[in-house]
């Protein structure tokens, strides 16, 4: 299979090989599913169709985990008690977590089309986006394709100086000389003496001072590139190769009307076989089965379930401190493994102003500020009345302070960041909410950070089976963070634990 | 602490951030807004990003740790739990809570790369003596150096 889907040119893009197999007869085995995430459900999906007895136990009550996405009337209680009531208008939302899927991510792209989920474009790359770097041009926000354009005009130009000089001989042949000026005049925009300067040739990708236009008027004029100097010293560059980059090239995808359309989906799908508002408190194992404990927030209080295997996709910043009867490798590895601050804060305005004043249709703009991001809706387009954006979406340290602030306080620091590139944001804005994940009752961090070391250490004992417990999530995937790795890492999980049932080794 | 204080401080990040410009990489950008590879969480990151600016204990707690220990130091659970470091016996060992801080423990990252010995003294012993702790014997910044061998 892999042979073949090589010679298609698919293979190098996902390890995804299509609907999994799994052949043989459980003979009535039974599964414990731990989280009702989207690994929690695909295992549940596939387990299911392959024959076994699955129930499936959540805290939450809802399903999807961290495929969420919030809309007026939702209400969000984070850790410490902060209440947030969303009050954004009918058909407006943010995703807290996940947000947008690669081309790539052939396994959740596969569920999306079997489940119906209906996608629609996410603009990654907008070149009239902006780029903001708080002290480089007197802190005013520059159109990304003026950056761009200036960027690879004026290092197409030095290149080009250094070969008219001769000073590549020793690396380029005096016949590909010819074809690397003409390819680096093209790159850059250059004119025919290899110099970037005002004129139609580099404003055919920066744009003009005064755009072509019809009649006796038309006539356009060209723009003025940015003074090299500052585009370096701001380096607003580090932006530029960011869509460039596999995870973020396009065609990149979202559903239509929330991601929460794909937990919903999975919902359809495994809804009756999961148990919410469970508590797991203890996971015992024996040579027969395991027996899992959890508090109910139902009357019943403390309960228990059983099965003869267990899956369990909990976050491992969780995992880490509940009761669990396995070795000391996989305790060593879900003991490993730290979780990222991230945070993300949607506004509200009352009008789309980013697309009536400044023609911005989706895509992110970047600063230096503690907000780092500025989404604009890849939908609904020119649609009247209000619009959401995502306000802020930082990692690190600035998304840590904001985790240490009230909501409001959050909400009015996104406010204050995103006016130094908006000042509409001062009229227009109406409300916000703000989701700083390490907040979160249910992950308590966004996700698993790996690195070299703990790979190497930890990564295969987290993953192997041990006993009858098998975990799987975006945590035992090497694409943390998305959730194409949850759906992999738990293919890969119920593959394995399947074998060992039928085959008993 | 008032929300105005808290916010004034927040922008005072952003005034430092304007002092230093470089975020990170761009390498290093892509792997902390999607997948996190290799070696997203060593100081490659975040040593040419920044530093928090914040220096008495105080600020440094409100800033950093009361994200998950919250401002009255008693933690919180949900499905899981952020310890409490109100009146916590644990603490009495300077040196443990040294190595927390620099190294990280479980789910909990790192700040080591953050922070100066200054700062990580500065904020371990502002713990150690709040939230109805009274250990009295301050950690140096010589005892940071060593947490950080």
């Amino acid at each position: 299979m892999y042979q073949a889907m090589t010679s298609l040119g698919h293979a190098a893009d996902s390890t995804y090989v299509g609907p999994i197999e799994l052949p043989g007869d459980p003979k009535g085995a039974s599964i414990l599913i731990l989280g009702a995430g989207l690994a929690g459900m695909v295992a549940a999906l596939e387990l299911r169709k392959a024959g076994y007895k699955v129930k499936v136990l959540e805290y939450q009550k809802r399903a999807g985990g961290r495929n969420w996405t919030l809309r007026g009337g939702d209400s969000y209680v984070e850790l410490g008690g902060a209440r947030q009531d969303c009050a954004f208008d009918e058909g407006l939302y943010i995703n807290p977590g996940p947000w947008r899927i690669p081309f790539h991510h052939r396994a959740l792209l596969d569920y999306c089309k079997r489940l119906g989920v209906r996608l629609e474009p996410f603009i990654q790359l907008n070149f009239n986006s902006y780029l903001h770097a708080s002290t480089a041009f007197g802190g005013k926000p520059q159109r990304f394709r003026h950056v761009l354009a200036d960027y690879h005009g004026r290092v197409t130009e030095l290149l080009a100086k250094a070969v008219n000089a001769d000073r590549l001989d020793d690396e380029v042949s005096a016949q590909d000389k010819e074809v690397l000026l003409a390819s680096l005049r093209a790159w850059g925009t250059l004119d025919r003496d290899y110099s970037y300067r005002p004129g139609y040739f580099s404003s055919e990708v920066r744009g003009y001072e005064k755009a072509p236009g019809g009649g006796v008027d038309g006539a356009p004029l060209p723009s003025t590139p940015l003074a090299f100097e500052d585009v370096l010293s701001s380096r607003l560059w580090r932006h530029l190769s960011l869509p460039l980059q596999h995870d973020f090239q396009h065609t990149m995808f979202q559903p239509v009307g929330g991601m929460d359309m794909i937990g919903k989906a999975f919902f359809r799908e495994v809804g009756d076989v999961i148990e919410f508002g469970a508590k797991v408190t203890a996971i015992r194992q024996n040579e027969n089965g395991v027996t899992v404990t959890y508090v109910s927030d139902g009357a019943e209080g403390v309960r228990q379930a059983s099965a003869d295997w267990c899956l369990c996709t909990i976050p491992l910043s969780i995992l880490s401190q509940i009761e669990l009867d396995v070795g000391a490798p996989m305790r060593a590895a879900i003991d490993a493994v730290p979780y990222a601050a991230s945070l993300k804060i949607g506004l509200q305005f009352k009008r789309r102003f980013w697309e009536e004043d400044e023609a911005i249709y989706g895509g992110i703009s970047y600063t230096d500020l503690p907000i780092a991001q500025i989404s604009y809706p890849s939908t609904d387009y020119h649609k009247p009345g209000k619009g959401v954006l995502l306000g802020a979406y930082s990692f690190g340290l600035p998304a840590t302070e904001f985790t240490s602030m009230t909501p409001a306080e959050r909400v009015a620091l996104a406010v204050e960041n995103g006016a130094q590139l908006h000042p509409q944001y001062r009229e227009e804005f109406e409300n916000g909410i703000a989701v700083a994940w390490h907040r979160v009752p249910w992950t308590l961090g966004c996700f698993g950070l790996w690195n070299t070391a703990t790979r190497a250490a930890h990564y295969q004992n987290l993953c192997a089976i041990d006993g009858r417990i098998v975990l799987a999530g975006e945590h035992a995937s090497y694409v943390n963070a998305w959730q194409e790795g949850a759906i992999l890492s738990s293919l890969d999980a119920i593959t394995r634990l399947h074998k060992r049932v039928v085959t008993g080794k | 602490m008032t929300r105005g204080s808290k916010i004034s401080r927040a922008l005072d990040v952003r005034a430092l951030r304007r002092c230093l410009l470089v975020f990170t990489t761009p390498i290093a950008l892509a792997a902390w807004v999607g997948a996190t590879v290799g070696t997203a969480q060593s100081a490659n990151f975040l040593s040419t990003m920044t530093r928090y600016p914040e220096s008495s204990g105080e600020a440094l707690y409100d800033a950093i740790c009361q994200g998950c220990h919250m401002a009255d130091a008693k933690g919180s659970t949900g499905a899981g739990s952020y310890p409490a470091l109100a009146a916590d016996s644990k603490l009495e060992a300077a040196g443990y809570a040294l190595l927390v801080v620099v190294q990280g423990q479980k789910a909990m990252p790192s700040f080591g790369y953050a922070l100066s010995d200054e700062q990580i003294a500065a904020v371990v012993n502002y713990v150690r003596t709040h939230f109805d702790n009274d250990y009295k014997d301050e950690v140096t910044v010589a005892d940071v150096e060593a947490a950080r061998r």
